[in-house]
C-alpha cells in the first residue's frame, strides 16, 4: 500500500473559534491506482492533498507514506520524503519563469544531490516522455499553458516518486490542452504511476480508475469510474 | 554552491537597476576606505621616505650618552671604550638583512675646513674605512675614490661631496688642489654622491629643517688611517650598516649595537652604542596621521552600514516578490538549508560585486586625489581583499534576516500568495 491515511482529523484556529476541517478521514491508495478526490470548494480537499502531500500535519490520525509513518518525521525528513516520494502537480504550473524547461525540470534533481551532467540527462529524458523533447530550452514565456502543464508533470516525475499529486491539473487550461494533460496521466498511470488527483470537475474526475468524494470534511462515499459515469 | 552564484548573478541581472542602487551603499562605504586607506598608505611611505631617503637602506651605530649622541668634542674619549676590531666587524655581517659594515669617525666641524681663504662655516668631516663609500651608496662623481695605499701611506687625500665642493670651490674643479683641515693640508682626490638621490618632499618649516639642515651642510671625507694626525688617538668608532631593505633596520640596528655594547666597561653607564632608528621615528610620525584618517574610516564605516540596512531592505522584498517561488521550492523537497544558502549567496554576491565595484571606484578617487593634491597614494592589495571579503560578510550578516525568513515561509501559504 503507498498511502494509508487513518482517522485524519484537522482542525484550523479562527481566532478563538476552532474549525473543524477534516473529520476521521481515512484513505488507502495501491500502487498503480489512479484516484480522483473530489469535492466542492470549502470541501476539505485541498487540505487533505496538503497532509498527502507532506506539506501539512493532521491535528491528529496516522498517515503512512510507502511503509513510512509521515507523522513522526521531521521537518527535514518531510522535506525529504516531499523530494523523493511525491511529484507535485499545481492548477498554475508553478514554473520558474526566469529558468528554460530544462532547468525547471531539473531543480529537484539538484535538491536531491545529482551531478550536473546526469541532471541534464535525465531531464530531457523526462520532457521527452511528456513529448516536450523539442521544447527543452524554451522558457515557461515561451510555451502554451498546456506545454507548461507538461514540464510541470516532467518535474513531478523526474525523481521517479511514489506517488503524483495533481491539484485541478486542467483548472487553468482550456479544454482541448486539458484533455491532452488527461491523456498524459492515462498513459502514465498505464506505465504503472501511481496518481492522485483533486478537482471539483466531475468530467476530469470521470478519468480516474476510482473516485473518491468528499464534503464538508468527510469522505461521503467511493466509487469507481462506473459509479462516477452514472 | 556555484550553481547558487550562478543563479543569484541571473537574478541580479534581472533587476539590474534595483541591484545597482542597493550595491550602491556597499560601493560608496568601500570606495571610501579604499581612498583613505591608499591615502594613509602613500603618506606613510612618504614619511618613511623622507626620512629615510629613498633606497638607502643603512643605519648609523653611534655612541650615545642618554639620549644624545656622545659629545667628543667637548668631552673627549671616555675610558673603557675599546677600538672595534676587525673581527667585530665581520660579526656585523653575520647579522641577518645586513649586507655591509663599514667603521668611521666623524665630528661637526665650524671653521676648520678651508680653501684658500673660503672655509666650510659648518659641516661634518668624516674618517672612513676602505669599505664605507660602498656600504653607504656613494658614487664617485669626479676624480677617485681612497686607494689601498692612501691607508697604508697615511696619505693625506680628502673626498667632498658636492655641497662642501660647491661651498670651497664655487664652481672651480676641486681635483688636485689642496684644503686645509685643523691646519693640515689635504689633497681633494675625488668627488663622492650618493647613488639614490635624497629628494624629500617638504611640508613645512621643520621638515625643512630636519631635511635640508645636515643636508645643506658639507662633508669632507679622510681615511680614518689619518684621521689621528687631525685629532689624536682612540677616538670611538661608529659603525654602519647596509641593510637589504628598510623595514629591518630596527631590528639590525638594535642587534649590532647590543653586540658592540659587549665591548664596553664603562663607568657611566648611559654610555652606550645605539642605532638611529629613522623606521621607529617614521612610524611615530605616521601614527600621528593615522590616528586621524581612523576617524575617517569610522565615517565610511557608518555608509557601509547604512549599505547593510539597504541590502536587508532589497532582500525582505526580494523575499516577499518570491514567495510563491520559495513555496514550490519548499514543496518540491528543497530543505530549509537551501532556500537559505540561496538567499544568504544571493546576498553575498550582491554585496561582494558592490565591494569589488567599490574597491575599483576608490583606486580611482585614490588616483585623482593624488593628481589633484600632489600627495603620494599607495594601492593596498590586503585592504582591497579585505574590502571585498568584508563586503560579503555584510551581506551575510544583513542577508541573514530575509534569508531565515524565507527558508521558514509555510509552502502551502507561499504557495497561494499572489
Amino acid at each position: 500500500m503507498i498511502l494509508d491515511l487513518q482517522n485524519i482529523y484537522k482542525d484550523y484556529q479562527q481566532d478563538k473559534l476552532v474549525v473543524p476541517v477534516l473529520k476521521d478521514i481515512c484513505l488507502q491508495v495501491e500502487e498503480g491506482e489512479y484516484v480522483a478526490i473530489m469535492g466542492p470548494s470549502g470541501s476539505g480537499k485541498t487540505t487533505l492533498m496538503n497532509i498527502i502531500g507532506c506539506l501539512d500535519r493532521p491535528t491528529s490520525g496516522s498517515y503512512q507514506l510507502a511503509g513510512e509513518d509521515v507523522l513522526k518525521c521531521k521537518d527535514k525528513d518531510m522535506s525529504d520524503l516531499r523530494l523523493r516520494s511525491i511529484g507535485f502537480v499545481f492548477q498554475s504550473f508553478q514554473l520558474l519563469s526566469r529558468q528554460t524547461a530544462m532547468d525547471n525540470v531539473a531543480l529537484p534533481l539538484s535538491y536531491a544531490g545529482v551531478k550536473k551532467k546526469e541532471r541534464k540527462q535525465r531531464a530531457t529524458q523526462a520532457l521527452e516522455r511528456v513529448g516536450l523533447g523539442d521544447r527543452v530550452n524554451f522558457r515557461p514565456t515561451q510555451l502554451s499553458g498546456g506545454q507548461k502543464q507538461r514540464v510541470a508533470i516532467a518535474r513531478a516525475m523526474v525523481n521517479n516518486p511514489k506517488i503524483l499529486l495533481a491539484d485541478e491539473p486542467t483548472g487553468a487550461l482550456d479544454s482541448k490542452s486539458g484533455e491532452q494533460i488527461m491523456e498524459l496521466f492515462q498513459t502514465l498511470n498505464e506505465e504503472g504511476v501511481t496518481i492522485v488527483m483533486i478537482t471539483h470537475d466531475r468530467k476530469i474526475a470521470s478519468k480516474a480508475k476510482r473516485i473518491v468524494h468528499i464534503i464538508d470534511g468527510i469522505i461521503t462515499e467511493e466509487g469507481n469510474k462506473e459509479e462516477a459515469d452514472e | 554552491m556555484l550553481e547558487n552564484i550562478r543563479l543569484s548573478f541571473q537574478g541580479l541581472w534581472s533587476h539590474k537597476m534595483r541591484s545597482f542602487l542597493t550595491m550602491l551603499g556597499i560601493i560608496i562605504g568601500i570606495a571610501a576606505i579604499i581612498a583613505i586607506v591608499s591615502t594613509i598608505k602613500g603618506t606613510n611611505e612618504q614619511i618613511k621616505e623622507n626620512l629615510i631617503g629613498s633606497g638607502d637602506n643603512t643605519v648609523n651605530v653611534q655612541l650615545y650618552q642618554g639620549d644624545s649622541s656622545y659629545g667628543m668634542d667637548y668631552m673627549g674619549v671616555p675610558d673603557g671604550v675599546p677600538v672595534i676590531s676587525e673581527e667585530t666587524r665581520k660579526q656585523m655581517l653575520d647579522i641577518v638583512h645586513v649586507e655591509g659594515a663599514s667603521l668611521y669617525t666623524s665630528r661637526e666641524v665650524y671653521n676648520v675646513i678651508y680653501y684658500q681663504n673660503v672655509g666650510l662655516s659648518g659641516g661634518k668631516i668624516y674618517g672612513i674605512d676602505m669599505n664605507y663609500l660602498n656600504t653607504c651608496n656613494y658614487i664617485i662623481k669626479k676624480g677617485r675614490g681612497f686607494c689601498d695605499s692612501d691607508y697604508k701611506k697615511f696619505r693625506k687625500v680628502a673626498l667632498l661631496d658636492e655641497n662642501s665642493t660647491e661651498m670651497l670651490f664655487q664652481g672651480e674643479d676641486p681635483i688636485g688642489k689642496t684644503i686645509e683641515i685643523q691646519q693640515e693640508p689635504y689633497v681633494v682626490v675625488g668627488v663622492i654622491t650618493k647613488s639614490a638621490k635624497f629628494e624629500p618632499v617638504i611640508n613645512n618649516m621643520e621638515e625643512y629643517y630636519t631635511y635640508y639642515a645636515e643636508a645643506s651642510n658639507g662633508a669632507v671625507y679622510v681615511p680614518d688611517t689619518t684621521w689621528p694626525l687631525l685629532y689624536g688617538y682612540d677616538e670611538p668608532q661608529s659603525l654602519v650598516l647596509r641593510l637589504d631593505s628598510v623595514d629591518n633596520m630596527t631590528v639590525a640596528g638594535r642587534e649590532a649595537s647590543n653586540l658592540l655594547n659587549v665591548g664596553l666597561s664603562v663607568t657611566d653607564d648611559t654610555i652606550k652604542y645605539k642605532a638611529d632608528d629613522l623606521l621607529k621615528q617614521a612610524e611615530d610620525i605616521q601614527k600621528l596621521s593615522q590616528s586621524t584618517n581612523t576617524m575617517l574610516i569610522w565615517i565610511a564605516g557608518i555608509s557601509l552600514l547604512v549599505g547593510g540596512i539597504g541590502v536587508m531592505n532589497i532582500m525582505l522584498v526580494s523575499v516577499t516578490e518570491r514567495t510563491q517561488e520559495i513555496g514550490l521550492k519548499k514543496a518540491i523537497g528543497a530543505r530549509k538549508g537551501k532556500i537559505l544558502g540561496q538567499f544568504l549567496t544571493e546576498a553575498a554576491v550582491l554585496t561582494s560585486l558592490g565591494g569589488l565595484i567599490g574597491v575599483i571606484v576608490g583606486i580611482a578617487l585614490a588616483e585623482i586625489i593624488s593628481k589633484v593634491t600632489g600627495t603620494l597614494v599607495s594601492i593596498s592589495v590586503p585592504a582591497a581583499i579585505l574590502a571585498v571579503v568584508f563586503s560579503m560578510i555584510i551581506g551575510i550578516i544583513f542577508g541573514l534576516l530575509p534569508s531565515y525568513k524565507a527558508a521558514n515561509l509555510n509552502p502551502i501559504d507561499a504557495l497561494r500568495h499572489e
